[in-house]
């Protein structure tokens, strides 16, 4: 046995588990999924006192479409997400990144809601969560609030939610025919985690861009929206987007972190090569 | 800490036996099914996730045994690479792996047949590109892969072959 011992409980509602993450206080943690969670607390990186099992939790096990948004429940798990066809037609994006989303031993086990809580800086989840401008709902004793992706991920782990807060459900705005998509991504291994990765949400108005949301990860603390990408695309041509240029603004806008995974002057060379190429595949009409 | 640490109780059914057991929440599962059950095929490699070693199924899906508490495994039905053998359900790619080498020291092969038992169950033959990408989380420090593959397209092509 490798992690610490702990309490462990299993509720039946999510509503029944934030009250007890609430009388837990400090020590206790959400095991939804627990592909992360788990090594961390065989590593003893984490010690809870009290682990709160969602896994049989009655309410939020669905991904529904309603209201325009996909509703992606916490017990939904990334399987469920690669596999729907919901997923497809609602949020193309996702679909696109699915299959990098770690190995199928993992997804059979891991959540979306999970990956968001956890808030990696190399997870695709948040990733697209973020281009989507998805609303993440967060439930506590208290009750439950809606905080946008783009107000969510603060600092590198760090997020809106508070430690009394469960990660309930992600809704993702359902896709627009004058939408497109693009995801990619740069890894050691298949599914390992991005050393540098890509995901763009592209809005048209006729053939010219009215939105480009391009959203680089892996590389810094929190994905982040180019502010670069976005200005070189406004109203531009789709077939004709400035495709080098903002390959090179991305790269020039980004301040990786330095480790193992490369220097800041790879990752800035990823990040340029890895963004011409996914516009690319986008103009092309063909997913990455 | 002198304290006694708290059994909770779990009920489920492994390769078709139940079982009645206690054990403490920390523990994974892949160590209740070796040290309790003596179910000893599952190996135990990284014990973070990483390696594949540890591929059981849970309710029907493959799982990592290290990324799971036994406790979780309350109420489920479980089969390890000892059932899968006994079934005979993977007679055919383990047939196949003998014949092409596709192990040398065996440490990571249960964990890949847990993998390849899904894959060559779809309803249609797996392309290798499929197969690399379904493997990518199994790691093998003996093959390098080759040969694996090789068994696996094998068995995938011979099994719609005889439906055809």
């Amino acid at each position: 046995m490798k992690p610490a011992p702990f309490e462990y409980l299993r509720p039946r509602s999510l509503g029944e588990a934030a009250v007890m993450l609430e009388q837990g206080g400090e020590g206790a943690q959400i095991l939804a999924g627990g592909q992360s969670l788990i090594p961390t607390l065989s590593l003893r990186l984490a010690r809870p006192s009290v682990l709160i099992d969602i896994n049989r939790v009655e309410d939020s096990a669905a991904l529904a479409e309603q209201g325009g948004t996909l509703r992606c429940g916490a017990r939904v798990r990334h399987v469920e997400l690669e596999h729907s066809a919901l997923t497809r037609r609602c949020a193309p994006l996702l679909a696109m990144a699915m299959p990098h989303v770690a190995h199928p031993a993992i997804r059979n086990r891991g959540t979306p809601c999970g990956s968001v809580a956890l808030a990696d800086p190399a997870a695709e989840i948040p990733a697209c969560a973020l281009a989507l401008n998805a609303q993440i709902m967060l439930q506590s004793a208290k009750g439950t609030r809606s905080v946008l992706a783009e107000n969510y991920f603060l600092r590198l782990y760090e997020t809106a939610r508070t430690p009394s807060e469960v990660v309930a459900e992600l809704r993702f705005p359902v896709a627009l025919a004058h939408e497109r998509f693009g995801f990619i991504e740069f890894a050691r291994r298949h599914g390992d985690f991005a050393i540098v990765g890509i995901a763009v949400a592209a809005r048209l108005e006729g053939t010219s861009v009215a939105s480009l949301r391009l959203v680089i990860f892996g590389c810094e603390p929190i994905p982040r929206v180019s502010a670069a990408a976005a200005k070189l695309a406004a109203g531009c041509d789709y077939r004709d987007l400035p495709v080098r240029q903002i390959a090179e603004a991305v790269a020039s806008e980004l301040d990786p972190m330095e480790n193992a995974q490369g220097d800041a002057h790879s990752k800035r060379r990823q990040a340029r090569a890895l963004t011409a190429r996914v516009l690319m595949h986008m103009l092309a009409g063909e997913s990455t | 800490m002198s304290e006694v640490e708290t059994l909770l109780p779990l009920s489920l059914t492994v390769n078709g036996l139940s079982v009645r057991e206690h054990a403490p929440a920390r523990l994974t599962l892949v160590d209740f099914l070796r040290h309790r059950l003596g179910l000893t095929g599952s190996h135990v490699g990284c014990e973070h996730g990483v390696c594949g070693a540890c591929h059981v199924r849970v309710g029907g899906q493959v799982v990592r045994g290290c990324l799971f508490l036994a406790v979780q495994a309350d109420g489920t039905t479980v089969e390890t690479i000892e059932g899968l053998s006994a079934s005979g359900e993977i007679a055919d790619l383990q047939e196949a792996f003998v014949r092409g080498n596709a192990m040398q020291c065996g440490f990571c092969t249960p964990g890949v047949l847990m993998i390849a038992a899904d894959l060559v169950s779809l309803d249609r033959t797996v392309s290798r590109e499929e197969i690399r990408e379904a493997l990518s989380g199994n790691y093998c420090r003996c093959t390098g892969y080759q040969a694996i593959v090789d068994a696996i397209e094998e068995v995938s092509r011979a099994r719609h072959a005889r439906v055809a």
